[in-house]
């Protein structure tokens, strides 16, 4: 094999030998487990970034780095995996924000922190099961990395989570497993109707999976259904959205991160990936629906934002509205809305990323969450982090120019002219009413930026925090 | 390097472009990159990197008046020129580029000429502010984000200086944001621009719809090629014009203006008066050709430039706040602009914005100079101020005068030439564009505002700066750094309107060039002599009713109507109690409550019914049926065992016997049934 073919393997299992390593260790190690998740999320990053050069993006359509051999012969199931320049950025957005994750645990960890190695140890095997997620071209690798995600997440949020942690986990580890249930049946039943056209049999090979019409549109609609499930809970699409503020409020900082940063996008990925290329007739069927929940998405997720009082949960209701307009940008299944929606992502996954770590900092300094207890002042308070904090919120809110607004502008330009087939009107409505809501974003951004941000620090603050 | 890469795209008409003008794009790029060493260096240096912008804003400012050079005389060349941004979609790429024309040439030297006598002013004004640094690095984005709005040659491209002059304007009003009023006004503005800003995009997507481009000269040239049908035009038209009434704060979305004086009095002058708020005018301009090609959109923004115009001047009448006056002044005279478009009259309407530019920024510094002395923004703490403070008087009578459009001041040239082009389209002498009523709609109504802007402006005036000091303190001149530019304000205020006249190198109108043929006016000798009347009758009437100043408002004698223009015809509390309150407050708590108990409660009901279930499941089935079975079998085992032992006998031939019955049984089965 060639260094081309190793690379995404390198990417996707350095995390997971590092985090064999850590859990090799003997206690106590505080240190040097640090230094060992430091050094194979790090090497991680530097081989996602080699990717990103050697990358052809003149054809960035086909799948490159591919790698295709045996894995498990019985059920032809293939360790396939390649990136196109769909699954290329958010692949790198992975490593970066996980380098990003383990750079911040160096000096803040959350309580109990004398688990050092534990905590380590699961946001690499987290790591290795997103990175998975995004380069694996076949269905049961892609499952097998999906369903990886879960264990490390729970357990990062049920022990180093805060307030109703236990409950937040288990809603968040039973919501996502009842989705993939669904998807998992999908994904068989796909097999099971499928023929290979290189052995004949059955095959799991997304790449093969594509131009099958698994015998019918009622049969297809019924599959994609499954898919749906499983991707829009994790997306997460209104109304399947409630595990989303409860995770990502009561998890440790890092773990909001990777929620936010990452865990969304493997379901919009999903639908981009396997639901509309491998099932297109049903996506066109689809469609509409998957609109009319993601405009829902980015009124009802702006709307909650103006009615929370705690940051975390503020900025999770925000992801809510920001997934919305991925997904309507998929929802218009043409190239301009799925490129809308790429770029989305991963402006997402650095500005929401960015605001986690900012609340987390926070509440380092302010032990509460609570805005109208940090606020107002903190601009007066902590002049360079207030500064950040506008800035980044400011991105949040889709200032043209920043990164924020490409994906929603494009995406709601998409809806303008959906692909053949699907009601114009309709979604020139959906158009309407996300743009609405850009309105309603900026003004609970700038609302939480008065409340926070502006006006005169509070006296029991005068001393405190410093 | 950078002129290297980008792609000429054409270059045509009788001056040849000079230099500068073939590299326009220099211009936004000084001020951006004076933001960025104002904010990496500022604090270290003496002056906290005013000089930086300064002198950044002298050099784009002469370079605008070579580029503003190679259009005096009218002919000048059209330039445009991109490199490639980012592709999105198949085969369709975002472009960076510029677009050099007459509209453009003159907006240069607008903004950078107002900006530096603003940073000048400011080293003065914001002398000894903490944040001082920060307002140098916010004032040369701002400038840079509208050079770049009116340089460019895409819409989105125009979209994002737009909405960066958004975000600028926002930081600047609440730039003292210790006070929650400050930061209140800087949110409303941004919300309430941002509100036309929705249509303004849904414009623009339905122009790339039908003409596969963001390129303005493309979509300009179809335009007036009749390629793009009628409706689409009228639709696209008043989607844009939709941007442009919530950025030049025009009826229903003018409400965010006047509150946005809460931000320094520099700001106002260059963000709120003289530049931003012309965007919209801009955006009409720039996309002539799309609204021209559409008589119901041409009335549409005629209709809602005459309705703001007086409605504005009415509010400006009954203000103690000497800012707001000049607030809702503003607002009236955008919207003089916005009607002179409306009616066709497109060079008419750019030629009022520029000689707007240098009275409004005037009045403006002057007012900032008197709240700099006085330390109170109402007039009722101020007064006899012309003998203290010469300067400011002077230069602000001069401004008045100009704005109320008195001979030969600047404002008479644009405002007489704006009433005139109203009152042919009603005439129907030229009637190319518009109907008739409308133009003679925008006329009346222009006149009536005409002397309602001499009248609060008189009023104005004598409250300042007549009569006794009826404030706090001794109020004194202001420095050197603040009259300087007050008085080179002063002298373009007197001077500026003369390029209009035709007779000199074929008039302003020409240089522009909005709206295609150049009408070349013979002034009507009748329409000037009513306008002028009527500013004189304004004014007279201002002096007696405010000299000396009356104890109680003389206006209050108008009863309910004054009740009504205290409160802004009720339209902010409208938009407050009836849209901003309930989202914020109601709806959204509603929202929420749905989610906690409705949404998330079907999870949280699904989980508890789960769980009941299978308790249920577990003390019915598993333990009742099955290990009620299962102990029953125990049972009936411990019964039947009796019975089996005598089965284990410990016969080993029997056990082989039994064995090998069993082994057959399975054999026969596997052949027969599962074959």
């Amino acid at each position: 094999m060639t260094f081309d073919q190793w690379l995404l393997s390198l990417v996707v299992f350095l995390p997971l030998v590092g985090a064999g390593v850590i859990a090799a260790m003997p206690k106590g190690q505080h240190a040097l487990v640090r230094l060992v998740a430091l050094i194979a999320s790090g090497a991680a990053l530097v081989f996602g970034i080699v990717a990103l050069v050697r990358f052809d993006f003149h054809a960035s359509r086909t799948f490159q780095f591919s790698v295709n051999t045996r894995w498990i012969d019985s059920i032809g199931a293939r360790y396939h995996m390649g990136v196109d320049g769909i699954a290329l950025p958010l692949l790198v957005l992975t490593v970066a924000l996980t380098f990003l994750c383990v750079v911040y645990s160096q000096k803040i960890m959350p309580k109990p922190q004398d688990k050092v190695k534990g905590f380590f140890a699961l946001i690499l095997l987290l790591e290795t099961g997103m990175a998975g997620t995004f380069t694996s071209l076949d269905l049961v690798l892609f499952f097998v990395f999906w369903e990886m995600v879960l264990v490390p997440m729970y357990f990062i949020i049920a022990i180093w989570g805060s307030e109703r942690k236990e409950y937040s986990a288990i809603k968040f580890f039973l919501y996502t497993l009842f989705g993939s249930v669904f998807m998992l049946l999908g994904f068989l039943a796909m097999y099971f109707r499928s023929v290979d056209p290189v052995t004949g049999g059955h095959t799991f090979d997304m790449i093969r999976l594509q131009g099958q019409h698994f015998g019918g549109i009622g049969f297809q609609n019924l599959v994609f259904l499954g898919l749906f499930l499983g991707f829009a809970i994790k997306v997460p699409m209104w109304p399947f959205h409630t595990w989303l503020p409860d995770a990502h409020g009561d998890a440790p900082t890092v773990g909001s991160v990777l929620l936010a940063g990452i865990l969304l996008k493997m379901g919009a990925y999903g639908f981009i990936r396997i639901a509309l290329p491998l099932l297109p007739r049903a996506a066109k069927d689809w469609a509409p629906y998957i609109g009319g929940l993601a405009v829902i998405s980015i009124l009802y997720g702006a709307l909650c934002c103006l009615a929370q009082k705690d940051i975390k949960r503020l900025i999770a209701f925000s992801s809510v509205g920001h997934m919305g307009f991925v997904m309507l940008g998929i929802s218009t299944l043409t190239d301009k809305g799925i490129n809308a929606a790429v770029f989305g992502m991963v402006a997402h996954g650095v500005i929401t990323g960015m605001l986690f770590f900012l609340a987390g900092s926070l509440y380092e300094r302010y032990h509460t969450r609570q805005i109208d207890d940090i606020g107002p002042g903190v601009l007066q308070k902590i002049p360079r982090m207030g500064a950040i904090f506008v800035f980044v919120a400011i991105a949040s809110l889709g200032l043209p120019g920043l990164a924020g607004f490409w994906g929603e502008v494009i995406a709601l330009l998409a809806a303008f002219n959906p692909a053949p087939g699907l009601s114009s009107s309709l979604f020139r409505s959906y158009m309407v009413l996300g743009g609405i809501g850009t309105i309603l974003t900026a003004g609970y951004m700038l609302w939480l930026i008065q409340r926070l941000n502006l006006g005169v620090v509070r006296e029991k603050w005068a001393s405190d925090p410093s | 390097m950078v002129a290297a890469l980008f792609a000429q795209e054409a270059a045509g008409a009788t001056h040849m472009a000079n230099i500068v003008t073939r590299n326009a794009w220099i211009i936004p790029a000084i001020p951006a990159i004076a933001v960025v060493l104002i904010w990496a260096l500022g604090k270290r240096l003496p002056r906290g990197g005013s000089e930086i912008g300064i002198i950044g804003m002298l050099a784009a400012a002469i370079l605008s008046y070579v580029v503003l050079a190679n259009y005096i005389g009218g002919n000048g060349p059209l330039v445009v020129k991109q490199l490639q941004w980012f592709p999105f979609g198949l085969g369709q790429k975002l472009g960076l580029g510029i677009r050099m024309d007459g509209l453009t040439a003159i907006m240069f030297p607008v903004v950078t000429t107002v900006s530096l006598m603003v940073q000048i002013y400011s080293t003065g004004y914001m002398h000894g502010e903490k944040r001082f640094t920060w307002y140098y690095t916010a004032l040369n984005l701002f400038t840079g984000s509208m050079l770049l709005l009116v340089v460019s040659n895409n819409l989105l491209q125009l979209l994002v200086g737009w909405e960066l002059v958004g975000i600028c304007s926002y930081l600047l009003i609440g730039f003292w944001w210790e006070e929650k009023a400050n930061s209140d006004a800087a949110i409303k503005a941004f919300i309430t621009t941002k509100t036309g800003d929705i249509p303004f995009l849904i414009g623009i997507f339905v122009l790339f719809a039908s003409t596969h481009t963001f390129d303005i000269g493309q979509i300009i040239a179809k335009a007036e090629a009749h390629q793009i049908p009628t409706i689409t035009l009228t639709a696209a038209a008043i989607l844009l014009f939709g941007g442009a009434v919530g950025k030049s704060a025009q009826f229903p979305l003018y409400v965010w203006l006047p509150d946005a004086m809460a931000g320094p009095t520099p700001v106002s002058a260059l963000i709120h008066a003289a530049t931003m708020v012309t965007a919209g005018v801009f955006l009409v301009a720039r996309m002539f050709p799309v609204f021209e090609g559409s008589v119901a959109a041409m009335n549409v923004v005629a209709i809602i430039g005459a309705v703001t115009m007086v409605l504005a001047a009415l509010l400006a009448m009954v203000q103690d706040d000497i800012k707001r006056v000049l607030a809702y002044s503003t607002i009236s005279q955008l919207a003089y602009m916005m009607a002179a478009l409306g009616v066709g009259a497109g060079n008419a309407g750019i030629f009022h914005l520029y000689t707007h530019a240098w009275f409004k920024a005037l009045l403006f510094l002057g007012a900032g100079s008197v709240i700099h002395s006085v330390h109170s923004n109402n007039m009722s703490e101020m007064g006899g101020l012309r003998k203290v403070m010469p300067t400011t008087y002077w230069t602000f009578v001069v401004a008045t005068l100009a704005l109320a459009g008195i001979f030969p001041f600047a404002g008479f040239w644009s405002k007489d030439e704006i009433l005139t082009e109203a009152f042919r389209v009603g005439y129907g002498s030229t009637a190319a564009h518009g109907t008739a009523w409308v133009g003679y709609l925008v006329y009346g109504v222009g006149v009536l505002t005409a002397f309602l802007t001499a009248f609060y402006m008189s009023r104005a005036v004598h409250l300042t700066f007549e009569g006794e000091y009826r404030g706090a303190g001794h109020p004194h001149e202001s420095p050197r750094a603040m009259t300087l530019p007050l008085q080179i304000l002063g002298v373009l205020s007197v001077v500026a309107g003369f390029v209009g006249i035709p007779a000199w190198r074929h008039g302003f109108a020409a240089w522009v060039g909005v709206g295609g043929e150049v009408k070349v006016s013979s002034a009507n000798f009748w329409l000037i002599a009513i306008s002028l009347l009527v500013a004189l009758g304004g004014l007279y009437l201002g002096r007696r009713l405010y000299m000396p100043a009356p104890a109680t408002e003389p206006l209050e004698r108008l009863g309910w109507f004054h009740t009504l223009l205290v409160n802004k015809y009720y339209l902010d509390d409208f938009y407050m109690n009836g849209i901003v309150k309930p989202i914020r407050d109601s709806i959204s708590q509603a929202m929420y409550w749905l989610n906690q108990n409705v949404f998330d409660g079907a999870v949280n009901g699904a989980a508890a019914v789960t769980r009941a279930g299978a308790r249920k499941l577990y003390d019915n089935v598993d333990q009742k049926v099955i290990d009620g079975t299962v102990n029953a079998v125990g049972i009936g085992t411990q019964d039947g065992s009796r019975f089996l032992r005598y089965i284990q006998s410990g016969d080993v031939q029997r056990y082989a016997a039994v064995l090998f019955g069993g082994v057959a049984v399975l054999v026969l089965l596997f052949t027969l049934v599962f074959r």
